[in-house]
């Protein structure tokens, strides 16, 4: 028998064993986005056929980093910004559980903007979800990095006088190779988006359009979307890199005229992941390393193999 | 017959520190005990630069009290090529000699590359040579080592040059060398290397009179020997503990280690990553070891600041982790090759809340190997993270000793992690939940379950939380967690005691007089400075401390009953292990003086020896470059 017998279990799931039989009943507040990634995340997860003994989601902190509060599954609840390094060492330390790292724009956009741009380069085997509301909601409505310029807010009382991030852009310049936007409004879709992202042999970066009805006042802004798959107008072809750039760019630009455009704009299935890589130069065991420790018949190398060298 | 200790200075980038450690393996292959010394400047290229190797017959604790065999090369990085080969900057070229002139002993050996260093430029340098020399008397060897290496190679031969004539002049076997440079080098490179070995060799002992008195002494080992430096030790006992996951970033001089064991864990079905900054080095450990494997990650102060985030959140988490700090001279980026013990409250109270967590800090070679072992069997069997402390000397000093203390069985026992079975026996709550972090446990860990075993699902939360992971701020269930978390560290201390993995290391005869207390890698230079006290007709003993947290409170305080005065010595400026001592035992504040250094050195015997001087008689004066903080009270 595996040490780790949840891993590769084929069974009829049920989206109902993703929700916690237990408190706390959410801390979101009403018609909060939050919602919409947690019912899209439930209803994805049988389709892909992934139990949540299987599942391993780790999350940074603030009303996003919830997530792994209300979903059932392994969880690890982290620190603001840390939840990509937790949660890819995780991966290669067991390539068989289902990672899923979460956070909010805040989370992954400033203070986790290193561990972005070095895990879409690294192209890791997983699947990150940012909350993307375009405030810091549990502080208390102050700027955030996806804030529009101009945007009001106590810590910028006078309007901000930066341009906010382009999350897609920057995905796809650091190295993703899927990168998709959806929002909560759009259940079908992001439902639908989650399972290709999940799928997706590498780093696949989910920006995920989340109202803040509390302290983002056009909470309403994401309403009416467009899908871009679903419009002539952006016929582009999403393995391209040059039209996937324009498509994000205009995705990016039009949303702070108060235009919603979602769907898929970048996937790339050709990119070996970061394990195959490491694996194909033997940086990195074939069988998963986590398993070695539980496996009583595993036999371990001593040092002393190294020690003629010293003599 | 006297010790050899040899120091060879150049330019960094002038090959000084592989001639050093095969001249010191060759010393220990041919019977010796040895120890090396490193000092080098925060530079690739150029600047003074040296090694020293102390060889004895006896064993060998420290690199000693100055040195009596120097061999000068030159800087050959200080010459602009610009302006052709022979113009120097400034007084660089003549500072591999005359930087080292001040600790020379008397009767001393000297020799210099005359190829480099002529007359005139020990002229321009304001050195007279022959003066000094007499008023020391050192013998002085002038040698054109490097036109003897352009004659039969190349001019960057100039160190086998200079090892050649060192052999001769110590009456030293060439055939330990030939032996090295055999394994190292191959074809023509080779062949030039051996001939230029023999070439100087041979000329100096036809040469030269020799007017000196030191020989290599002789010796002989029972058993096979091995030559290691500190981070060699950590990171073989980290790979014989079952750590096969490194994350890192480069910062001298954690540097070694990491990449020691990044060049190794891959052979050993390891996975080695450099990640970004050092928030990630430590948030990969966490999550690698989450996943369950035993991982590990380190730095130097700077990037261990950065780590004090994911510190916490392993404490919180229970995320077993071993982090390695390698001290160097601080604040911030400080002074980056140069060793000092100030950052032990860093290491001690860093990250928010209260602290839980081991800290080890190994005296030696020996040491670091042992005790990053059971850094790692404590962490993992406990849910906390340890850390392991060394510096820039221990880090980079070479030591011998038995291969066989090295060779030992490998351990990969994951600790406290519940098998499927067990898990399915265990606590859960009746929504099916298991009880990660259930409160009454009996030595503080809660068994945990890895991701991807069955229902042993769980909640890992950097806030506080119940059994189940859940976040909550109720009252009742914060006490109970925290005192349990808490209560690890007695139940380590507990542990460390009953067994025979305790490292303090008590030195002296038991009935002395005073005491020396001391911590870390300055142990071995504080024994031999208690040896040569009493044999000063002095009475001292000495108590190395290698535990910090959980603190050996039982063993220090004891050892202070039974002294009259105790000084604590330590480099650093603040009196960091004094005030742990004071803090941990509540009492002996006017019995610890403190010997403190700071300037970028670490202590020799002798500054202790004067520095301990001044807690018998008030009046000693104490060495230079030192500071003397008496005790509480006076």
């Amino acid at each position: 028998m595996s040490v780790f017998s949840a891993i590769g279990e084929e069974r009829e799931i049920d989206r109902d064993e993703f929700t916690p039989g237990i408190e706390p009943q959410a801390t979101w507040c009403p018609g909060c986005g939050d919602f919409g990634v947690l019912k899209a995340l439930k209803q994805a997860m049988p389709e892909i056929g992934r139990t949540p003994d299987e599942t391993l989601l780790v999350t940074g902190i603030g009303c996003s980093g919830k997530l792994s509060s209300y979903f059932e599954s392994y969880g690890f609840h982290s620190i603001h910004g840390r939840s990509l390094p937790v949660a890819r060492a995780a991966k290669l330390a067991n390539p068989g559980l289902e990672v899923i790292a979460a956070g909010g724009d805040g989370d992954g956009y400033g203070i986790g903007g290193n561990h972005f741009m070095h895990t879409a380069r690294e192209n890791h085997d997983m699947t990150y979800i940012v909350f993307n509301n375009e405030i810091f909601g549990l502080t208390k409505g102050q700027t955030s990095p996806t804030s529009p310029k101009g945007h009001k807010s106590k810590t910028q009382p006078h309007g901000s006088a930066k341009d906010p991030v382009r999350p897609m852009s920057l995905s796809l310049a650091s190295g993703s190779s899927y990168i998709a936007r959806t929002a909560a409004v759009n259940p079908n879709q992001a439902k639908e988006i989650l399972i290709e992202a999940m799928e997706h042999d590498g780093f696949a970066h989910v920006d995920f359009l989340t109202q803040c009805p509390t302290w983002n006042k056009d909470a309403k802004q994401y309403v009416p979307y467009t899908d871009v798959q679903d419009d002539d107008e952006f016929d582009f072809d999403v393995t391209d890199r040059r039209e996937a750039a324009d498509a994000m760019y205009e995705a990016e630009s039009r949303l702070h005229e108060g235009e919603v455009l979602t769907g898929r704009f970048y996937v790339d299935s050709d990119r070996p992941s970061y394990g195959e890589e490491k694996r194909a130069t033997d940086e990195m065991p074939d069988d998963p390393l986590a398993e070695r420790y539980l496996d009583e018949d595993s036999e371990w190398e001593r040092s002393a193999d190294l020690l003629h060298h010293h003599r | 017959m006297t010790e050899l200790m040899w120091r060879i200075a150049g330019g960094s980038g002038d090959g000084i520190d592989s001639t050093s450690q095969n001249f010191a393996k060759a010393l220990m292959r041919a019977g010796l005990d040895v120890f090396t010394h490193r000092h080098y400047p925060s530079r690739i290229r150029g600047g003074h630069t040296y090694v020293e190797v102390r060889a004895d017959e006896d064993p060998v604790r420290s690199r000693g009290d100055g040195f009596n065999f120097l061999l000068a090369l030159g800087d050959s990085f200080a010459r602009n090529p610009q302006e052709g080969s022979d113009t120097v900057y400034g007084n660089e070229e003549i500072k591999p000699l005359s930087e080292n002139l001040d600790d020379l002993n008397e009767g001393g050996v000297i020799v210099y590359d005359e190829g480099l260093l002529d007359e005139e430029t020990l002229e321009r340098a304001d050195i007279d040579l022959e003066a000094m020399a007499e008023e020391n008397d050192w013998h002085v060897y002038p040698l054109d080592l490097r036109g003897l290496a352009r004659e039969h190679g190349r001019e960057v031969m100039r160190n086998t040059a200079g090892v050649g004539a060192t052999a001769a002049l110590l009456d030293m076997d060439l055939q330990h060398i030939e032996a090295l440079m055999e394994d190292a080098m191959t074809g023509e490179v080779l062949e030039a290397n051996l001939d230029i070995l023999e070439r100087a060799h041979e000329s100096v002992n036809e040469e030269y009179e020799f007017t000196h008195d030191l020989r290599t002494p002789t010796g002989d080992h029972d058993e096979q020997q091995v030559l290691m430096s500190g981070s060699n030790a950590v990171a073989y006992g980290a790979i014989d503990e079952g750590c096969r996951f490194i994350s890192g970033y480069p910062m001298t001089p954690w540097t070694d280690v990491f990449t020691i064991l990044s060049q190794h864990l891959p052979k050993f079905g390891g996975i080695a990553e450099q990640v970004e900054d050092e928030i990630a080095a430590a948030s990969l450990a966490v999550g690698a070891s989450h996943a369950g494997v035993k991982a590990m990650s380190g730095s130097s102060g700077g990037g261990f600041a950065l780590m004090s985030e994911p510190l916490g959140l392993a404490e919180m988490t229970e995320t077993p982790i071993v982090l390695i700090e390698a001290m160097r001279a601080g604040p911030s980026t400080g002074m980056p090759t140069k060793p000092e013990q100030a950052d032990l409250e860093h290491i001690l109270y860093t990250s928010q809340g209260d602290s839980c967590r081991i800290v080890f800090a190994p005296a030696n070679v020996r040491e670091c190997y042992d005790q990053t072992r059971a850094a790692f069997r404590l962490a993992y069997e406990y849910q906390l993270p340890a850390i392991v402390i060394i510096d820039q000397k221990l880090s980079g000093e070479m030591r011998n000793a038995d291969e066989s203390f090295f060779d030992r069985e490998p351990n990969a026992d994951p600790g406290s992690v519940l098998t499927e079975e067990e898990i399915r026996e265990a606590a859960h709550h009746e929504s099916g939940k298991f009880k990660r972090y259930q409160h009454d446990t009996e030595n503080g860990a809660s068994p945990r379950a890895i991701p991807g075993q069955k229902d042993g699902r769980f909640l890992a939360s950097g806030n506080e939380h119940t059994p189940e992971g859940h976040i909550s701020e109720s009252p009742t269930n914060r006490v109970a967690q925290m005192d349990r978390r808490m209560s690890k560290l007695d139940s380590i201390r507990a542990e460390l005691d009953d067994g025979d993995s305790s490292h303090q290391t008590h030195y002296g005869p038991e009935d002395a007089e005073y005491g020396l207390l001391v911590w870390g890698s300055q142990q071995d230079t504080v024994f031999e400075a208690v040896d040569q006290l009493n044999e000063a007709g002095e009475s001292v003993k000495a108590l190395g401390v290698s535990d910090l947290m959980p603190y050996p409170e039982d063993e220090v305080s004891a050892f202070l009953e039974s002294v009259e005065s105790c000084l604590v010595v330590e480099m650093n400026a603040s009196a960091q292990f004094r005030g742990l001592t004071q803090k941990e035992l509540g009492r002996f504040g006017p019995k610890l003086n403190s010997l403190l250094k700071y300037n970028g050195e670490a202590f020799e015997p002798s500054e202790v020896v004067e520095g301990f001087e001044r807690i018998v008689s008030r009046d000693a004066a104490i060495p230079e470059g030192t500071k003397f903080v008496p005790a509480a009270g006076d």
